[in-house]
């Protein structure tokens, strides 16, 4: 018993100093969990409280309202309109197989866009918006509308999306937009900020240059969100800035009857305004049809554009870069008289050619113009008596007056990143780029827009204008209520040395198309309030041959691509000139056949159409 | 006194059992079942729904059970220690043979109102075992090689059939039960510090014999952040819920971790997680505290005891039952590698419910008859 009991104490005193070594443990430990829980919950909160923020915080943004074009009359050329889309949200259909089926015979799905609708579908997770078609017409939206009964889960939907009212009128000013793809989102800080997936984005255009006007802001919805990116609440929805809308200087009336005057012909016609550089219409030919490319153009209709001889991709006003052909004269005669080479009393005896270094230069005519002074040889275009002066003045001093008038540089500076900037040659440029000295032949062909110049129609345009103002600078311009930030300290300054020498000039204009024997002579308006000065040109394509002189083909006897470019100039109403235009038409032929007419029509409607424009400007100064 | 006590200790009657009923062990253990309750609730996102409810009945049907035990001599606890060892050896081989794979391991039977989880139930079966070899040995025999042995298999047998499930976790907590006793009951601290040395010297091979998944948990433990969406998931996801809890918690039913399911296992081996984003640093502490005070109370019933057997029991119950709360603390807490340990009570589960409510019962019983003697 005893023996027993001393053992059992033996026991009870090993187990109680254990008991104490674990209790003393234990109470470590859970010090040691409770200091843990303080680092995490108390002293590492702020770092845990926004992780588990951003676990259940997401943001969404939606894809901003892009702003419109406008024409000068508040007329929509382009714009957001209704486009019908059907969604499925794929959780919500019980049987999606026959509702995905039924879809595709009510759309009339190709086996192609169904493929990819099936492997869309695949991509996203079951409560995320399927998108099976975001540009329904209108009859298969309805036709949907009229077999929801049957279609469970199937949403129609009337989204926004752009539209390009007037089709191919303004395809090349404007552009068109579609989805932005990785190059867009790198080079424009715009379009990154603002990316969604989907996202309309400028390609070409106005659409392009002006994109971070237009583009507006994403509005964003915060929504609370599970484990799984369910959506569960919304948390905040904030709403974005619509883009903002430009009011263009183009009237639509003026651009639709160019793009009617260009159908089926290649060329480009602008007019602008002679004071303020307005553009009143500004078109190159072919075109088509901006609204294929917003939802992304099939590959037939890519196809069909691409392929096209007459190149309808290439913006012509801007892009084209033509030798002015007789265009040039104006230029030439002016840079004479400015340099005093010549008076209007000198004249040259115009044989039908004249012979240089053993070079035959020939005239247009034949059979030769006589004797004909600087008016007479505006008014028929004698080749030969603009050899003489153009040799008389050298190519560097005729190069200086034509820059000044705006040819050889970017009418629209940065504006427009497709712009050519032509070229004005001289003899410092041949040096350069070609290594080579000048030749004076090359100065005599010069003189006739013809070897190495360039022009681009919008630039003869401009240089035009420039005329028609008594020589003044101007700057064109495409947005109607841009206040330019910095208004160019040349504007309106003179660009001549004597204004009676524009005066000479734009009488020899004025003669070559409204007296008998001028070249335009049989597009003229005879009515003073309509009445026009213009100069036509006709450049070579090619050299021609002493055969092909000696044959003198009809210009339909020609085949297409070696046909001269018609070309004209023109500014009106003579008597208080307002207007300037420029008109230039791929393998027309002849300008006095086939460009001067249409400046005839253009004319009647630029003024009548400008008491309108009046009345718009008298509008916003009586309303401030 | 002395003689005074013993007398009536030979008739206890229903209202001495009442009287030393221990109230206050019974009152936490209940504040903790309605706590789970309230957990349970919000795990079910603020609804009555499955879990809360099965949740429920098991509460209330082993707190009667524990109640009927902690009446029940403690004589009788001892009588059956080794019996219903074996009984749960039977279940173990009968889970082995007939048993339900869920998840890919082999872990229940069905008894057709519960899934029974037997590793469970060897969590304390195995102390009342060990308790009732321990008790009448002489302190001499404690050490010798013959106990050591015994005990050894004692422990190895359920921890064999615990692995082959295979079911890691349950098994070294089985083995932590066992070891406690071993450790109360005087076997030599040498011992100990062998195992732990071998065990820290051995842990390469053991780690090169882990399967692939628990290496991963491993891994795992030691950077989360390399797998943040795979095997990291868990614990970064945890840490986070209770990191964001802050002082105060987030409120109850406002935990966006677990209510937007971010967090995993929410309603089992995570519901500390849960408990702590809502209820934050304070209400955990609180919990802590609950669960201190039922250790505290199940330690001082042992020290109460004059019966070595319930001392043994009671030791060796608590040291368990703190290991189980750590280890499944530091687990959500990143302390330690993910390893299937509920926690006590909180956890959903009725088997462990179960082992924790007979525990808790014998240790009751220990305390109402605290003056029986077993022979």
């Amino acid at each position: 018993m005893i023996n027993s009991s001393s053992d059992n104490v033996r026991k009870l005193n090993s187990i109680n100093r254990r008991m104490f070594i674990t209790g003393s443990l234990k109470f470590c430990i859970m010090i040691g969990i409770v200091s843990r829980l303080f680092f995490l919950q108390v002293k590492e909160n702020k770092k845990y409280l926004t992780l588990s923020d951003k676990n259940r915080i997401r943001e969404w943004k939606l894809a901003p309202v892009r702003g419109e074009f406008h024409d000068y009359f508040g007329n929509v050329i382009a714009g957001n309109f209704e486009a019908y889309q059907l969604h499925v949200i794929p959780e919500q259909v019980e049987d999606f197989r026959y509702v995905i089926y039924r879809l595709k015979d009510l759309l009339e799905l190709s086996e192609k866009e169904f493929r990819k609708v099936l492997k869309k579908k695949n991509e996203i997770k079951p409560w995320e918006t399927l998108i099976v078609s975001d540009n329904l017409s209108w009859q298969k939206f309805s036709k949907i509308n009229n077999h929801l009964y049957d279609l469970n889960g199937v949403k129609p939907v009337i989204s926004i999306s752009r539209k390009y009212p007037f089709s191919e009128n303004f395809t090349h000013l404007i552009g068109y937009v579609s989805q932005a793809n990785q190059n867009d989102i790198e080079n424009t800080e715009a379009i990154k900020k603002n990316f969604v997936p989907g996202l309309k984005v400028g390609k070409v255009g106005l659409e392009k240059s002006f994109e971070e006007k237009l583009i507006g802001s994403n509005d964003i919805e915060r929504y609370e969100v599970n484990a799984y990116g369910r959506r569960i609440s919304q948390l905040e929805f904030q709403k974005g800035k619509k883009g903002k809308t430009l009011r263009l200087t183009i009237d639509t009336e003026i651009q639709k009857l160019t793009n009617e005057l260009l159908k089926d012909k290649a060329g480009s016609i602008c007019v602008m305004d002679i004071y303020s550089g307005e553009i009143i219409a500004m078109n190159s030919s072919p075109s088509f049809d901006p609204n294929l490319f917003v939802f992304g153009i099939s590959n037939d209709d890519w196809q069909l554009i691409r392929n096209n001889p007459m190149k309808p991709l290439v913006n012509k006003t801007l892009q084209g870069n033509y030798s002015p052909g007789s265009t040039i004269k104006p230029i030439v005669a002016l840079s004479a008289l400015e340099n005093g080479i010549i008076n209007t009393k000198f004249t040259v005896k115009c044989t039908g050619k004249t012979e240089m270094y053993g070079q035959t230069y020939h005239c247009w005519k034949k059979k030769g113009h006589g004797f004909v002074s600087l008016r007479n040889a505006m008014k028929q275009s004698c080749d030969t008596y603009f050899y003489e002066i153009a040799r008389r003045l050298g190519v560097d001093k005729l190069s200086e007056t034509a820059k000044k008038f705006g040819l050889g540089e970017k009418v629209f500076g940065d504006l427009f990143n497709i712009e050519k900037k032509g070229l004005v040659p001289n003899t410092q440029w041949k040096k350069n780029a070609l290594g080579q000295g000048w030749l004076l032949g090359e100065t005599m062909i010069t003189g006739i827009g013809q070897g190495y110049i360039q022009t681009t129609p919008i630039q003869l345009c401009l240089m035009t204008a420039h005329i028609a103002n008594g020589g003044y600078k101007i700057y064109p311009k495409i947005l109607a209520d841009e206040e330019l930030k910095v208004i160019p300290e040349d504007k309106f300054t003179p660009l001549h040395q004597n204004s009676k020498n524009m005066r000479i000039i734009q009488d020899a204009m004025f003669g070559s198309t409204n007296e008998v024997m001028g070249t335009s002579y049989r597009s003229r308006i005879d009515n003073p309030k309509y009445q026009f000065a213009g100069k036509t040109g006709t450049s070579q394509v090619k050299k021609i041959t002493a055969q092909e002189r000696e044959l003198d083909l009809k210009t339909f006897e020609i085949p297409y691509e070696q046909r001269d470019h018609a070309l004209y100039i023109a500014f009106g109403p003579y008597k208080s000139p307002r207007y300037a235009l420029s008109i230039i038409i791929e393998h027309g032929g002849n300008g006095s056949t086939m460009a001067a007419p249409m400046a005839k029509k253009l004319f009647k409607l630029i003024i009548d159409r400008h008491k309108i424009r009046q009345s718009i400007n008298d509008k916003k100064y009586l309303e401030i | 006194m002395y003689q005074h006590k013993r007398l009536s200790s030979g008739n206890f009657n229903i209202i001495q059992k009442f009287k030393n009923f221990d109230y206050l062990l019974l009152v936490c253990i209940l504040l903790l079942g309605f706590i789970s309750l309230a957990t349970m609730y919000s795990t079910d996102g603020g609804k009555v729904l499955f879990h809360t409810k099965s949740h429920f009945t098991k509460l209330i049907i082993f707190s009667i059970m524990m109640l009927i035990i902690s009446f029940i001599n403690i004589k009788y606890w001892f009588h059956i220690g080794y019996i219903s060892y074996l009984s749960v050896i039977g279940l173990l081989i009968w889970t082995y043979l007939f048993g339900i794979t869920s998840s890919g391991s082999q872990r229940w039977i069905d008894l057709y109102f519960i899934n029974l989880q037997p590793s469970e139930l060897m969590k304390i079966f195995i102390i009342l075992c060990l308790a009732k070899y321990f008790h009448r040995m002489k302190i001499e025999n404690v050490n010798s090689i013959y106990t050591i042995l015994t005990s050894l298999i004692i422990i190895l047998l359920p921890m064999g059939l615990v692995i082959v499930q295979p079911d890691l976790g349950t098994s070294l907590l089985i083995a932590i039960s066992g070891i406690a006793v071993l450790w109360f009951a005087g076997i030599n601290h040498k011992y100990f510090i062998y195992t732990v040395l071998g065990f820290v010297i051995s842990l390469p091979f053991i780690i090169a014999f882990l399967k692939p998944y628990q290496k991963l948990r491993v891994l795992t433990f030691l950077n989360p952040d390399k797998d943040p969406l795979g095997a990291g998931y868990q614990i970064i996801q945890s840490k986070i819920a209770v990191g964001s809890g802050g002082i105060f918690g987030k409120g109850f039913l406002k935990g966006t971790q677990s209510y937007l399911e971010f967090l995993p296992e929410k309603h089992t081996d995570f519901i500390f997680t849960l408990f702590s984003e809502e209820f934050g640093f304070l209400g955990s502490v609180i919990l802590l505290i609950i669960y201190a005070i039922i250790i505290y109370r199940i330690v001082a019933v042992g020290a109460g005891s004059r019966s070595y057997f319930a001392k043994i029991f009671c030791y060796s119950f608590g040291a368990a039952i703190f290991v189980f709360i750590t280890i499944n603390m530091s687990m959500v807490l990143g302390l330690l590698p993910i390893v299937g340990s509920p926690l006590p009570i909180m956890s959903y589960g009725g088997s462990s419910m179960l082992a924790t409510m007979i525990g808790f019962g014998i240790v009751m019983s220990a305390k109402v008859h605290s003056q029986q003697l077993i022979a």
